[in-house]
């Protein structure tokens, strides 16, 4: 299995922020979601993937290219949906097509129109007056128009209704079933990734938190609940994150603790329940 | 074939995949030779992650309820209902190894293990039909 991307020993610098550290690889044909905390790294980490921003160290390649010395080589490979839009506002999406494609030598004029007409475009309506659903969409067809292999999406569900949410998804699920394109996801919203990753990359504080499959990390941890009563000393170590109420506590343990807590409601995870108790764990 | 996914279930993805699949194997509703949706077409249509429906194909491989070609596809292996009765023989032995060990341990003597597997059986029986 070809690896798409790979992120090698990643760090920057920034006054306040330090990324550190950081490695992972997206293989060909699967959903990455890129996970974490507002202002834990993930669009530091994309930037540093699209060569927006110099990198302190370490090492990046796409489709076994290096992102910088091969840039021209690998942007072809890359398509791009950002949180907010990037086109000229004041120009239609037919002008935009007209000036901008003829940069792309895979560019696919029949494609994009006809994603246009699905997505219920307006091709003569200037960018500006697009919501924010279809400016997503529109920069997410923009990228399926020249073939990119790797899709790399940060925080593109943000301010969008249920019902977009869902279109991008499907959108994705058919972009990777040939197997031969990879999706880089970053999100907050985690429900998105819930169904829909293969593998996920949790970043905390600019440290990389847990790199690989989904199912790898949802089995690494459970929910434990319980009486306030209930809880032993030797118990409230294995604790990982704790919110206690008047009437009881929910925490988050490793699964290899379980059986230290035998006769308490113990319940599988969502990467909500880990993420919000990750960064509980240092209050 | 139908498979629906539960999200509320406590069941994990995976396992419902493989759970519906088997009984539709067992029902006779997949029959030998047919082949599963492809793994990324399934992945897709119930847009969940494909690493997910890898894991049921693959275990359903293990179990040997379907065997998967490269580039071909996964098919339905014969006589599913025969291998499942393996599977449950196999498991009746494991439970009854387990309760002559225990019966080891309390020096519970053969016949009186009989007589306690006597019991426990008409139980259930009656509870059945009462």
């Amino acid at each position: 299995m070809t690896n798409y991307l790979e992120v090698m020993h990643l760090s920057k610098n920034y006054p306040n922020f330090q990324l550190h550290d950081i490695s992972f690889t997206l293989p060909e044909g699967y959903i990455m979601g890129l996970i974490g905390e507002n202002g834990s790294g993930k669009t530091t980490v994309i930037k540093l993937i699209l060569n927006m921003i110099h990198r302190e160290n370490g090492k990046i390649n796409i489709l076994g290219k290096d992102n910088i010395s091969e840039e021209s080589a690998v942007k072809p490979y890359i398509g791009v949906v950002f949180d907010s839009n990037c086109f000229c506002e004041e120009w239609t999406i037919l002008q935009t097509m007209k000036r901008i494609s003829s940069f792309y030598e895979t560019w696919n004029k029949e494609k994009f129109l006809s994603l246009m007409n699905r997505f219920q475009l307006d091709t003569k309506k200037k960018i500006k007056a697009l919501s924010k659903g279809m400016q997503m969409k529109l920069m997410l067809a923009w990228a399926l128009s020249y073939d990119a292999k790797v899709l790399i999406l940060d925080e593109p569900t943000s301010g969008l209704d249920p019902v977009s949410r869902d279109e991008l998804l499907t959108i994705l699920a058919e972009y990777i079933e040939d197997g031969k394109h990879s999706v880089l996801f970053s999100t907050h919203i985690t429900s998105d990734l819930e169904r829909a990753a293969d593998y996920i990359t949790y970043l905390h504080y600019g440290e990389l938190f847990f790199t690989g499959s989904k199912e790898e990390l949802l089995s690494m941890f459970c929910m434990v609940k319980g009486g306030r009563e209930e809880l032993q000393p030797e118990q409230q170590k294995k604790l990982i994150g704790v919110r206690t109420f008047s009437t009881g506590f929910e925490a988050l343990i490793k699964t290899t603790d379980r059986a230290c807590f035998s006769g308490m409601a113990i319940e599988p995870v969502t990467l909500e329940d880990i993420m919000i108790f990750i960064s509980r764990k240092g209050e | 074939m139908k498979l629906i996914i539960s999200n509320v279930s406590s069941v994990p993805i995976y396992e419902q995949i493989k759970q519906q699949v088997k009984s539709a194997i067992l029902s006779g509703e997949l029959q030998e030779g047919e082949i599963l949706p492809s793994l990324r077409t399934l992945a897709k249509e119930l847009k969940i992650s494909v690493l997910t429906v890898t894991r049921a194909y693959t275990e359903l491989e293990q179990e040997g309820f379907v065997q998967n070609l490269q580039g071909r596809g996964c098919f339905v292996m014969s006589r599913g209902s025969e291998l499942i009765h393996e599977q449950l023989l196999r498991k009746i032995e494991e439970h009854l190894s387990e309760a002559i060990h225990t019966a080891e341990l309390a020096e519970l003597p053969l016949d009186e293990l009989h007589r306690l597997l006597n019991i426990l059986w008409e139980e259930k029986n009656h509870d059945e039909l009462s």
